[in-house]
């Protein structure tokens, strides 16, 4: 649990976070989602959750991203805000 | 809108960090959360179950009531996308264009859907049909079925190392999501069909209840697994780390057909024609 | 001074948690559109599990599994005594591992919705979908 591996980690979430709700096109905002929830299983095996890190990065980052992805295929890529 | 937005989040932020003042330091070994409860978990999983993973016994056994109905809203929210988004239509034969390949005649064709393409002699090419690119077809196809082996090792191994039903399931689901993304939504649905998906939803929920209900057909409480050491040859400890087993593999395979089913109703928005 | 220094390391883990919050939290409120909103709710969810999980940690501890108990049958009891210092606290995990799968459950469904409403009014803007309800 090194303090300084935590803290660069815990800046690239928070950036990806900014990123997946500022970005204006959907299917950017869904990868920088699915690159939020891979960040978010890095913290946890960090912290010595590794089942809870185990199903963030299969769900989060693999079925969660494919589900958005889907989604804004089927609607629509362009936003306005 | 956004201001008002921002003022409320801002307020709401410091009213949260001054309620952390409150808190014990982050890691501390001697804090509330980590003396009264979960030393005893600690201590007594191995005399109790047999099983070294602490987090799967507690899942499955101490708290076992909370993964049936995490499973059964698994289920439900399956059942919810299709009810949403499914549009039954009829199959008329439908026209499309296909182009022989040899000689470059561009023929418009009905019943176009009940032809196969393997022999390479015809080619679609209208816009209902997305071409599949070679060099991604062999791959996936060749890694499809590591991909499921590993599955069923993450959920056999759930006792002795990080893995369980969840995880094994998920990785189940999106072997078969590969398939649909990498060759075609009908593809996937020679394989698991939608009727399929939700038998296989359902058979996962019937497991876990199963079990439980033959706990105390037995004379147990519900759930309770000792029980089981009387129809199998084990001591209730064994009996116990057997059930566990069980139920992990009754999870596994409701989140692989919820999955499956969810991907295939929005992906396709209902209509079961073609995926991504 | 050194009492405020003492506040900031015991604590600045919490303080960056609660800035995704609401960072999601904004997200859900302030954006028009509904994807937008669908991914503010899952970092808020993704947010709060990590508050969570991190109630458990514990300087010095190793994962949860048990060590050097394997070969035993399990009425006997294990050659090294299990002391619940040494391991971090399994239960934030359990609870936690729940919520993830529910949290993606309701993705499906939330995506489901949004598909079904662009389907009626060709839009996921919420200004433009208010003013067609309008006017109909």
């Amino acid at each position: 649990m090194t303090w300084e591996l935590d803290l660069i980690i815990l800046a690239f979430v928070v950036i990806a976070a900014l990123g997946a709700i500022t970005i204006r096109d959907l299917l950017g905002a869904a990868i920088l989602f699915g690159a939020y929830s891979f960040m978010m299983c890095l913290l946890w095996a960090i912290m010595g959750a590794v089942d809870v890190a185990f199903t963030e990065a299969s769900v989060g980052a693999g079925v969660s991203t494919v589900f958005f992805v889907a989604a804004v295929f089927r609607t629509t890529r362009r936003t306005k805000d | 809108m956004k201001i008002i937005g921002l003022i409320i989040v801002g307020l709401t932020g410091l009213l949260l960090i001054y309620a952390t003042g409150d808190f014990p330091d982050w890691g501390d070994p001697a804090s509330p959360a980590n003396n009264y409860l979960s030393t005893r978990y600690i201590e007594k999983t191995m005399e109790d179950t047999s099983v070294p993973n602490i987090v799967t016994a507690v899942l499955a056994d101490y708290r076992g009531f909370d993964t049936m109905f995490e499973t059964t809203v698994i289920f439900s929210a399956g059942v919810v996308c299709f009810f949403l988004l499914r549009v039954f239509e009829k199959k008329t034969d439908e026209e499309g264009l296909l182009r022989h390949n040899a000689t470059g005649i561009t023929l418009r064709i009905k019943g176009v859907e009940k032809i196969s393409y393997s022999t390479g002699e015809f080619d679609r090419i209208d816009n209902l049909w997305t071409p599949q690119d070679l060099i991604i077809t062999t791959a996936c196809r060749l890694l499809i079925p590591f991909i499921q082996l590993f599955a069923l090792y993450v959920i056999a191994h759930g006792h002795y190392s990080p893995g369980g039903g969840f995880q094994g399931g998920v990785i189940l689901g999106s072997s078969i999501i590969l398939l649909a993304i990498s060759h075609d939504l009908r593809t996937s649905l020679t394989r698991i069909s939608e009727k399929g998906a939700g038998l296989l939803c359902a058979v996962g929920v019937f497991i876990y209840a199963g079990t439980g209900a033959l706990c105390l057909l037995l004379g147990g409480n519900f759930l309770d697994y000792g029980a089981l050491s009387k129809i199998l040859p084990l001591d209730p400890v064994s009996a116990r780390s057997f059930g566990i087993l069980i139920v992990e593999v009754g999870v596994g395979i409701a989140v692989m057909g919820s999955m499956i089913w969810i991907y295939s109703n929005v992906s396709s928005a209902g209509r079961y024609r073609e995926g991504l | 001074m050194p009492d405020i220094i003492q506040t900031i390391i015991g604590k600045y883990n919490y303080w960056i948690y609660i800035t995704l919050m609401m960072i999601g939290f904004y997200a859900i409120i302030a954006k028009n559109n509904l994807v937008k909103k669908i991914i503010g709710v899952n970092i808020f969810q993704t947010a709060i599990i990590l508050f969570y999980v991190s109630i458990g940690a514990k300087w010095g501890g190793t994962i949860p599994i048990l060590q050097n108990v394997h070969g035993e049958g399990g009425a006997g009891a294990a050659t090294h005594a299990i002391k619940a210092v040494d391991y971090i606290n399994p239960l934030p995990h359990v609870l936690m591992l729940t919520a993830i799968v529910v949290s993606v459950a309701t993705l499906g469904v939330a995506l489901s919705l949004a598909i079904l409403i662009y389907r009626r009014y060709k839009t996921l803007e919420e200004d433009e979908i208010l003013a067609r309800i309008r006017e109909k």
